[in-house]
This record gives structure tokens, sequence and C-alpha cells, in this order.
């Protein structure tokens, strides 16, 4: 619907009219703003959410160490930006679904998926609920409500409006929440899912990411605009900017934005001003695109710090504690990731399940051609082999590599 | 028994579904209270209501998305797409996202409910952009199935049973037809099975494999063969993807002869990989080479449509060069 006066003379609106504001509570060292009022939140719930922002550090800084070492093909890390991730979710019921993009393993952390489901799919063995069919961090758990991740950017944007669609008639009063970075805002689907979450009025959540970097390029070569935000106007949705490092202010910007989405119907765009202090991925060198300095400045902005700093003024949290958490949480996915290295690779079989929900006569054909090939080969395909003679012993894999 | 054409038979199919099934929701351009561009979604609206049966704006990527989230939600999608000429936009959803939703989380999540509707094909004036048959396009990805009805009564069964599969589907109708095919169609619930081809005529010299509207186009070529003492076999292969290999093999090894027939262009196209799989399971049983008589490889044009066009005069040569070799 339109609504308009009428003007007559050409005068020209560029959007300059609209300023977004960036939801603050928290300061850096750990004290309230002042006038500002920390959500609700118990020692548990707090300690829960600090948790598991450590347990993502942990995971993320161990595993990419064991990429360096030639463990693991390919790894991403959630760095810098887990207050931001765990923060929204903790806000949400935990039967709401989540529609990750793949930078938001915190999510995952916080609802309780184990170090061993973590491995599992890093390694993609037998026990990887993806079968291992997807490139590492592609994890996806139907129990926590978690969509299984994929690769093309903004895909999941438009999937999530339609699944909080089917939210709505279920009546059952959940939400989806989806995530996605500044980068991603860029790709038709995203425009596309708001639009439709506009007019149908469905109860999801847009979690932009706004961490500065898509790959390399900044966002200043992004959009010309101010950040994702002002974009929900053209949508006609309730959105809010929020500081993705600040906990507190995550936490109470996407309670509210639950409260409008689940409770009223109203899709909500939420701006979360961050920084990927790690490197896109485990291929790529931020060192050829941004300075030492820049990064050095985020990382004095550590949500993780800043959190700490605030639970500790509260004495709900210690030194002691930090300590003997961070070393337990290091033993434990050094334990889990020597487990999961271990383990079989998926059997032959899985390369032709779930294609259809039941192996077509033609794909059945394929396969027994290839099993024929692979007893005449065994020595080249040895994961392959395996499932077919178990007798065969597996073989360092560790030449498996490659990425984006 | 009443008559009804392809329309009348895909709207009864749809409110058949919607009836039966709370889940099941139509949407897409103009699909609500107007029903459709070409009238398919006719009063599904006003049946039942405004959340099941709606427009959606005008984004193709946009429809498939949401029918993807919706479906993985466990909804029963039927999105429209108005014109298969316009499923491009979505074709990321469909390829990356619809086909390999299953695979890619181990069945941990799939969107089995999915049924992408589009009418496809020419004939009709329109040009470029209102007459493709992007078959060919889908049929390359695992994961997605791709059936194409020839009649109402087979539109009714087939879509009622792509609804209802376990897989995605994409519903190719062919729009031609859409009010110049009519035929007998039982008023109840019906399927017909996904996957399997049908013998529509029984032969003896060569086999004929088409689907969706050049049926038709086919069966006018074999009156004109038959006249001429050639006795034809013919294939509505029904699903593109996966195509029922056994049937027609059956067939060519017992007449030797295969031409298989398309309205899109020649190479690449779907004739390409039947003529493949036939000559190597029926490579001593062939009298002559796998004939493929198709739309040309160009842009699909306007006023030239007949000249470009499959037509039954092209096959009735094709025929008697494959006897004649």
């Amino acid at each position: 619907m339109t609504t308009t006066t009428d003007i007559h003379s050409p005068d020209f609106l560029a959007g300059d009219e609209f300023s977004i504001p960036t939801f603050r509570l928290l300061q850096q060292d750990g004290t309230l703003f002042d006038g500002a009022v920390a959500p609700e939140l118990s020692r548990e719930e707090a300690r829960h959410i600090y948790h598991a922002m450590v347990a993502t550090r942990v995971l993320d800084e161990r595993m990419m160490a064991a990429q360096r070492q030639g463990r693991l093909s390919f790894y991403m890390q959630c760095t810098g930006e887990e207050a931001a991730v765990v923060g929204a979710t903790a806000a949400l019921d935990d039967a709401d679904m989540i529609m990750a993009q793949y930078r938001e393993q915190g999510a995952l952390m916080y609802r309780g998926f184990s170090f061993d489901e973590f491995m599992n799919q890093l390694f993609g063995n037998e026990l990887d609920y993806g079968k291992g069919r997807q490139m590492p961090i592609h994890y996806g758990s139907r129990k926590l409500h978690y969509m299984t991740i994929s690769s093309p950017l903004a895909t999941q944007i438009p999937q999530a409006t339609g699944f909080a669609y089917g939210q709505k008639l279920a009546g059952e009063g959940q939400c989806t929440i989806v995530f996605f970075g500044e980068g991603a805002a860029s790709e038709g689907d995203f425009h596309a899912a708001l639009n439709m979450a506009a007019v149908h009025q469905v109860p999801v959540i847009f979690f932009c990411r706004n961490n500065g970097y898509a790959i390399s390029t900044p966002s200043i070569e992004q959009f010309a605009a101010d950040g994702v935000a002002p974009r929900a106007f053209g949508y006609r949705m309730h959105v809010i900017r929020v500081d993705g490092n600040d906990i507190l202010a995550v936490y109470d910007a996407t309670r509210a934005a639950r409260r409008l989405a689940a409770e009223h119907n109203q899709p909500v765009l939420i701006e979360a001003m961050t920084y990927r202090l790690a490197a896109h991925s485990s291929s790529d060198d931020p060192s050829g695109y941004r300075s030492k300095k820049e990064e050095e400045a985020w990382r004095e902005k550590d949500p993780l710090l800043r959190m700490r700093r605030w639970l500790n003024d509260k004495g709900w949290w210690s030194d002691e504690e930090e300590t003997e958490c961070q070393e337990r949480l290091r033993r434990e996915v050094l334990e889990t990731m020597k487990r999961a290295q271990k383990r079989p690779p998926p059997p032959l079989d899985s390369l032709v399940t779930d294609v259809y929900a039941d192996v077509t006569p033609a794909l059945q054909r394929q396969l027994d051609t290839l099993k024929t090939h692979i007893r005449r080969y065994p020595d080249a395909y040895p994961k392959g082999a395996m499932s077919l003679d178990p007798d065969v012993s597996p073989r360092d894999d560790a030449d498996d590599k490659g990425g984006a | 028994m009443p008559t009804m054409n392809m329309l009348q038979a895909i709207n009864n199919a749809l409110d058949i579904a919607m009836a039966e099934d709370d889940k099941v929701l139509c949407f897409g351009e103009d699909v609500g209270g107007f029903g459709g561009v070409f009238r398919a979604t006719s009063h599904l609206q006003e049946k039942y209501g405004r959340s099941r049966c709606f427009n959606t704006p005008l984004v193709e990527q946009g429809i498939i998305g949401f029918a993807n989230g919706l479906a993985a939600q466990g909804s029963v999608p039927v999105a429209e797409i108005q014109f298969a000429d316009y499923i491009y936009p979505a074709f990321d959803q469909i390829v990356n996202e619809t086909a390999k939703f299953r695979y890619r989380s181990g069945d941990l999540f799939n969107v089995g409910g999915l049924t992408i509707r589009a009418p496809y094909g020419g004939g009709i004036a329109g040009g470029h952009y209102h007459s493709q048959s992007p078959e060919a396009y889908f049929a390359h990805t695992p994961g997605l199935k791709v059936v194409v009805p020839r009649d109402p009564y087979q539109a009714k069964g087939l879509l009622l049973a792509s609804i209802r599969d376990a897989d995605p589907v994409i519903f190719f109708e062919p729009k031609r037809l859409y009010r110049a095919s009519t035929g007998e169609v039982p008023e109840e619930d019906y399927q017909l099975p996904i996957g399997e081809a049908e013998v529509t005529r029984e032969g003896a010299d060569v086999t004929l494999v088409g689907w969706g509207a050049q049926m038709e186009v086919i069966e006018r070529a074999v009156e004109l063969a038959e006249k001429e003492g050639i006795s034809c076999e013919v294939i509505d292969l029904r699903t593109i993807l996966p195509w029922d290999e056994d049937s027609v093999v059956e067939s060519v090894l017992k007449t030797g002869r295969l031409l298989i027939t398309h309205e899109a262009p020649l190479t690449g196209g779907f004739a390409a990989e039947i003529a493949a799989t036939v000559q190597e399971r029926c490579f001593l049983y062939l009298e002559s080479p796998i004939a493929r008589v198709t739309g040309l490889d160009t842009p699909f044009p306007l006023t030239l449509e007949k000249e470009y066009l499959p037509d039954h005069l092209k096959i009735f040569e094709a025929i008697k060069a494959s006897l004649a070799f």
C-alpha cells in the first residue's frame, strides 16, 4: 500500500533523513552505560551464556590449529562474534528454529551440541549426522532445531521466512531466527525474504552479523547506505541496530524481537555491529586486505572479555574459574578430536542414500559398478574399500584438503 | 465420468490434496483470489482461506526459497512458477537447496513435501519467454524428480502423486494443452506412478518416446506411419527424472529402432541421455541410428514457431528414414 502527499517541486530524498542509532548496554570495562538497564538474567543463565562463548572460542582456536597441522581439511572461526551469536540464541525459546549461515557454531554450543558431535562432523566420520557429505563446519541438529548448514550464501534467508510461515500456521508460538553476514545481504534472496516476511506477517528474526568483511571485501564496498538496517524501512519492518560485542544488548534486543515475531507475527531485522577477528576461513589470510592496527583495535573490544568483566563484577565468575574452565575445555576438545579422528568413514553405500527417499534402480546399478571397480583397486580407494572389506586398514587421509 | 480439460483436472487435484491435508498450501504469483493467470488455482482461496492459498510478491527465488523452508518445516507446499521460462531466478534454490536438502543433512531434514508447478512449452505464439521446455536442466540434478503429464487424466493422477511423493517434484504442465486437451477424468482421488513410463501403443517396427504435449504430436505422426504399414510402439516417459530406463530398453530390444522427440533444443536435450543409455543397453539390437526429432539449437522463435517445432511431419519423416536405413 502506498500513502503519499503531493509536492509541487522535484524534491528528492536520499535516505539521510533516517539515522539508525546503536543499542548498547555494556561498556568494555564491564560496567553499564549511564542509564542503561541490564536485562533480567539469572546467574545460572549468564554463566551458561558465557560458558558457550568460551567453549566456542576454545573449539575454534584448537580446530584452527588442527587445520594448520594438517589434521583437518578446512575450518571457520566464530571468533569476535560469539556475543552476537550466543546472545541471540539465548534470547530465544530452545525450540525456535535456527537457520545459520556457517559461522554460528556458538548457537549450537549454547543449545548443548557436544564436542563429540562437533568433531564427528568436522572429521566426516561414520557418526557425522551429515554422513561425511559436507565440508567441515556444516553442522546440523534436528533435536536442537538447527538447520543443516548449506554453503551457498543467503539461500537460508527466504527458507527461514517459509519455515516461520509454517510455524505461524502450526500455531505453537515458535519462531525462526536466521543468521547471515552483511555481504550475504547483497544477495537477491535477502530482499526476497524480507519482503515476503513483511507482506505475509511471518514470525522470523533476520539477524545480520555485520562483521565488516565479506572475505576481503570491506562493507564500504558492499553498500553505500548506512549499513544493512535502513533496508527494513523499505519493507516496513521493525529494525534495531545493536552492538554485536555487547552480550547484554544483543540478548535484550533479540528477546524483544522474539516477542514481536512470535507473539505478534511481526518480522524483525537486527543488525549486529561486530568484527570478524579471525580470517574468513582457514583458506584466507587477512593480512592482504586489512591492517594489524585495525585488528588490534577490535581485539580490545573482545566480547568475551567484556562479558567476563561484567560477570566478575557481579561475583558470578572468577579468574580461577576461568583458568579451570579453559583448561578443561581444551582437554575435552583434544580428547574428542582424537576420538573422532580414529572413527571410520561413513560406509560406501551412504554415497547413494538420501539422494531420494529410496535409492533408485539406476543409482543402485551405478553403485554396484563402483563396488566392482573398488574391489579391483582397493588401494586407490581406501575409504570405500574399508566398508567393502573391513579388514583393509584405513590409511592416513591428511592429503584430503580443499576449501573456499 | 466427467469430462475435464487439463486445467480443470489440475485444479481438481489441488482441491483434493488441500481438502485431505491442512498442510497443503498453494501459492505463487497471481495464484490467490485471481486463481492464477491460467486459472489452475481457481476458487482454492475461497475454499481454503487466504493463509493456505495466496499471492506472493513477484520473486521466483523467493517463492522457491520460501517453499523450501515450508517443506523443511513439515508443510506440503505446491509452489507455482507462472511460466517455466521464469524459473531461472529460482535455479539456485532448486538445484543447490531443494535437490540437496536430504542428502546434505544426512536425512535430518528434507523438502520431500515440495511440488513446483510450472507451465512449459511452445505452440502458443509465446516467443522466447513463454515457450521454453527447461526439463533437461533439472534432469541433470540428482535429488529432483521431474514429471510431465500428457492429458487431463494423467495430470490429475500424476499431480496427486507428486504432492504426496516423499521427494521434491518439478511438475511441468504442457500449457498448449491446458484447454485444448480434454478427456474423462474420475471425480475421485487416484494416483499414477512416478518414475514409470507408459506404453500407450504397442507396435513392432519402431519405438517412439516423448512426454507432455509431444505425445499428441507423436500420435499424429503414427497415424501417417501406420497408413504406410509401419507399426509403431509409443512410450510416454511421464517422469523425466528418475526416468524409466527399463521400459524403453525393453521396447527397443523388441523393435530395434528408437526415435525420441522433444520441443527443447537438440544439444544437451534429454533425448541425448536416452539415446546414450539405449545404445549401451541395446547396442547389438539396434537396426538403425537412434533418431532425435527436436527443436533447433536456437532461442525459441516467434513468427517461425511452426518451422521450429518438431511436428508430426518431421517425426513421420524420421520414422521412414529409420526404417529405410
